[in-house]
C-alpha cells in the first residue's frame, strides 16, 4: 500500500451543521487515520448523512472546520472532490443509461480523458462482476447490481477516499452481502473508506475503526474491539434448559459476580459482566452452583459484549441490527424491523 | 451462497490529470439529459400528442365559434401557441430537476470536480434542443392544420428564432421551480402556474376582449409582447420585439443566478 501522505484521512473540529433551529452536527470532534474503513455508527438522526455530506462538499458547515487529507471543504472544496467517491443510500445512477454509459459518464465528469474513461468503466465492470449486464439499461438491474454500480461510479476517478452513505439501507440479505464483499475487496486493495450505518452488524463486519456518533457529536471511538473492551468486562452468559428455573438462574449468577443479570425470557438467557480479568473462575462458580442447586443448561459460556450492547451502553437508544430486533418482544420491535429488519 | 469474490484493484485506473473544463462538463450533462428524454417515450410522445392535440382542439374545436372564422384564427393561435409552447413542455423540466435532487443524482453531479454552472449550462443546452424539436414540429403541424406565414419565409423563421429564445429563458424559470420545489409532484404542482400566463395573455384571444379587471394582467405580463412579437415578425413588422427580447433577456439574467446558487445547495 505504501502511503506517503501523512495528513490524517479526516480532522474535523467543533464541526457544526445547523438547519434553522436544528442542529444536525454540535461541535464534532474526530480525527481518523489513512489506510482504513472508518465506520460513523449511530441512531437515525444521529447526524450521520449530514456529516458524510459536509466531507462530501454538499454541505458547508456552519461553524468549526473539517479537513479531508489536509484540504478544508469550505476553502478548497475542488481539491477535496478531486479525491472522493461519494456512492449513496439511494443509487444515483441514471436509469435510462447502460452501465457503461453510466460509468463512462463519470469518469469524464471526473476529468478523465475519452480513453481512460473507457479503461476505468471496463475495470470496474469486470471487477464489480457486471460484465454480463454492462450493456443493459441500469432500470433492469436488480438493487444489489444498482448499488454495486452505483459503488463503480464512485471509483472511476480513482478516489483516494471513499463515502459510502447507508449503502446497504433497504437491500434484501443477498444484495447486502454482495455490497459487503465488494467493500471489503475495496479495502482489501487499499481504499480509504467511510461508511455510515445503523447496522452494528455491519459496522463489525467491515470496518477498522467505528465512531458512534449521537446528537451531532462523537460519543465514542475505537476499534470494534477496543469499543467493546471499553464498555463491557466479559460477560457470562448461561442458556437455562427450563424457562421456569430462570429466575433461580439469575439469583446464582447474581450471587457469583455481585452485579445484576440480564434476563431474556424469549431466548431463556441469563446475562452478566464478570466482576473482573479472572472471568473464568468466575464462570467456573457459576457452573458448579447451578450444578448445585440442579439447574440444567443448554449452553453456557464466557464472551465479550456485542456492539450492540456497547451501542445501548453509549447512546442508551438501542440501534437497529437485523439480528437483534427480530428477538425483541412487545412495541419497541414494530418500530424497528422496517428497512429489511428481518432475515 | 455468496456472490463470486470480489477483488478490486483502483490501480488498475488512473488518477485523472485535473478536473474537466466547463465545456467538457456541460456537454457530459447535456447528453445524459438527451439520452433520458429520447429513451423515454413517455417525454418525447407526449409532448407530440399534446401539441396536436391543442392544435386540433382550438382549430376545429372552438376555431368555428370565434370571430373570422376557424381559418383566420389559424394564423392568430399557431403562433401564439408555438411562442408559448414551453410553459406546456417546461413543467417536465421542473419535475426532471426535482426528479433528480430527490434521487441524489445531483448530490452524485455536485461530488464530482466539475463547474457548478455547467450543471445549469448542460441542462439548459439540452432543453434548449428538445423544446427547438417540440417548436418545430409543432409548427409543421400548425402548417397542416390551416396556417400560413402573411410574410417571407425569412420573417418566418425570424419568428422561429424568437420562440427558440423564449424557450431558453423558460427553461432556467422551470428549472428553479425544480430547485425549490420539495418533491416531483410539488414540481409538478407548481409548474400549473404557467396555465394563468399561458392563457390570460393574448396567446388564444386579444387581451382587449377579456374583461377591464383582467386586461392590465393579460396586456402587461410577459407572455403577452412575447406572443404579440412573434405574430408581428410573421407578417414582415418587428413590432414589440425589442419589449419582447427585453422581457426574455430580463427573466434570464434574474434566474440564472438563482439555478446556479440552488444547485448548489443540492
Amino acid at each position: 500500500m505504501g502511503r506517503q501522505e501523512q495528513a490524517p484521512l479526516l480532522e474535523a473540529r467543533g464541526l457544526t451543521v445547523r438547519f434553522g433551529k436544528v442542529t444536525a452536527l454540535d461541535g464534532l470532534d474526530l480525527t481518523a487515520a489513512p489506510g482504513q474503513v472508518l465506520a460513523i455508527l449511530g441512531p437515525n438522526g444521529a447526524g450521520k448523512t449530514t456529516f458524510v455530506r459536509t466531507v462530501a462538499t454538499l454541505q458547508r458547515p456552519t461553524a468549526g472546520e473539517l479537513r479531508v487529507r489536509g484540504n478544508d471543504v469550505a476553502r478548497n472544496p475542488v481539491a477535496v472532490r478531486r479525491d472522493i467517491g461519494l456512492a449513496g443510500q439511494f443509487a444515483a445512477v441514471e436509469p435510462t443509461m447502460t452501465g457503461r454509459e453510466n460509468l463512462e459518464m463519470t469518469a469524464r465528469l471526473f476529468g478523465q480523458g475519452r480513453r481512460a474513461a473507457r479503461h476505468a468503466a471496463a475495470a470496474v465492470i469486470e471487477q464489480l462482476g457486471l460484465t454480463e449486464v454492462a450493456g443493459r439499461r441500469s432500470a433492469t438491474y436488480s438493487g444489489g447490481q444498482r448499488r454495486r454500480l452505483d459503488l463503480g461510479a464512485s471509483l472511476v476517478g480513482a478516489p483516494r477516499l471513499l463515502l459510502l452513505d447507508e449503502p446497504t439501507t433497504g437491500l434484501d440479505p443477498a444484495g447486502r452481502r454482495e455490497v459487503w464483499d465488494a467493500v471489503r475487496g475495496l479495502a482489501a486493495s487499499g481504499t480509504d473508506i467511510l461508511l455510515t450505518t445503523h447496522y452494528l452488524d455491519e459496522a463489525d463486519e467491515l470496518a477498522d475503526h467505528v465512531v458512534v456518533i449521537d446528537h451531532g457529536i462523537a460519543v465514542a471511538s475505537g476499534t470494534t474491539s477496543e469499543l467493546k473492551a471499553s464498555v463491557g468486562r466479559d460477560l457470562i452468559e448461561a442458556a437455562v434448559a427450563d424457562p421456569a428455573r430462570l429466575d433461580d438462574a439469575a439469583q446464582v449468577v447474581e450471587r457469583v459476580t455481585a452485579s445484576q443479570p440480564r434476563i431474556d425470557r424469549g431466548g431463556r438467557r441469563v446475562t452478566a459482566p464478570a466482576a473482573g480479568a479472572g472471568g473464568a473462575g468466575e464462570l467456573a462458580a457459576v457452573i458448579g452452583c447451578l450444578a448445585d442447586a440442579a439447574i440444567a443448561v443448554d449452553e453456557i459460556g464466557l464472551r465479550r459484549p456485542t456492539l450492540d450492547e456497547v451501542f445501548l451502553a453509549l447512546t442508551g437508544v438501542g440501534a437497529r441490527s437485523p439480528a437483534t430486533t427480530a428477538r425483541v418482544p412487545g412495541p419497541a420491535a414494530a418500530a424497528s424491523v422496517q428497512n429489511g429488519g428481518s432475515r | 451462497m455468496t456472490a463470486q469474490p470480489v477483488t478490486i484493484h483502483p490501480a488498475a485506473i488512473a488518477r485523472p490529470a485535473g478536473p474537466p473544463g466547463m465545456l467538457l462538463s456541460s456537454a457530459e450533462v447535456a447528453l445524459r439529459t438527451l439520452r433520458k428524454y429520447f429513451r423515454t417515450p413517455g417525454l418525447w410522445a407526449m409532448g407530440v400528442v399534446q401539441s396536436v392535440l391543442f392544435l386540433f382542439s382550438f382549430r376545429y374545436v372552438f376555431g368555428g365559434y370565434i370571430q373570422g372564422g376557424a381559418a383566420r384564427y389559424a394564423d392568430f393561435f399557431v403562433p401564439g401557441y408555438v411562442a408559448t409552447i414551453v410553459l406546456f413542455t417546461g413543467g417536465g423540466i421542473a419535475v426532471a430537476v426535482a426528479e433528480d435532487r430527490v434521487a441524489g443524482f445531483t448530490g452524485r453531479l455536485l461530488s464530482l470536480p466539475v463547474p457548478r454552472a455547467s450543471i445549469v449550462a448542460g441542462r439548459a443546452a439540452a432543453d434548449f434542443l428538445t423544446n427547438g424539436w417540440a417548436i418545430v414540429l409543432t409548427a409543421a403541424f400548425g402548417f397542416l392544420f390551416g396556417f400560413r406565414l402573411g410574410g417571407t419565409v425569412a420573417d418566418g423563421l425570424a419568428a422561429l428564432g424568437l420562440c427558440l429564445a423564449y424557450g431558453l429563458t423558460f427553461m432556467v424559470v422551470f428549472m428553479v421551480l425544480g430547485l425549490i420545489a420539495r418533491s416531483a409532484q410539488a414540481a409538478q404542482g407548481m409548474s400549473m402556474i404557467a396555465f394563468v400566463f399561458a392563457f390570460i395573455s393574448s396567446t388564444y384571444v386579444p387581451a382587449n376582449t377579456m374583461p377591464g379587471w383582467l386586461q392590465p394582467f393579460a396586456k402587461y405580463q410577459p407572455i403577452t409582447p412575447m406572443v404579440d412579437a412573434v405574430r408581428s415578425l410573421i407578417v414582415g413588422s418587428s413590432s414589440d420585439v425589442g419589449l419582447a427580447l427585453g422581457w426574455s433577456v430580463l427573466l434570464l439574467v434574474a434566474f440564472t443566478p438563482i439555478a446556479v446558487l440552488r444547485y448548489r445547495r443540492g
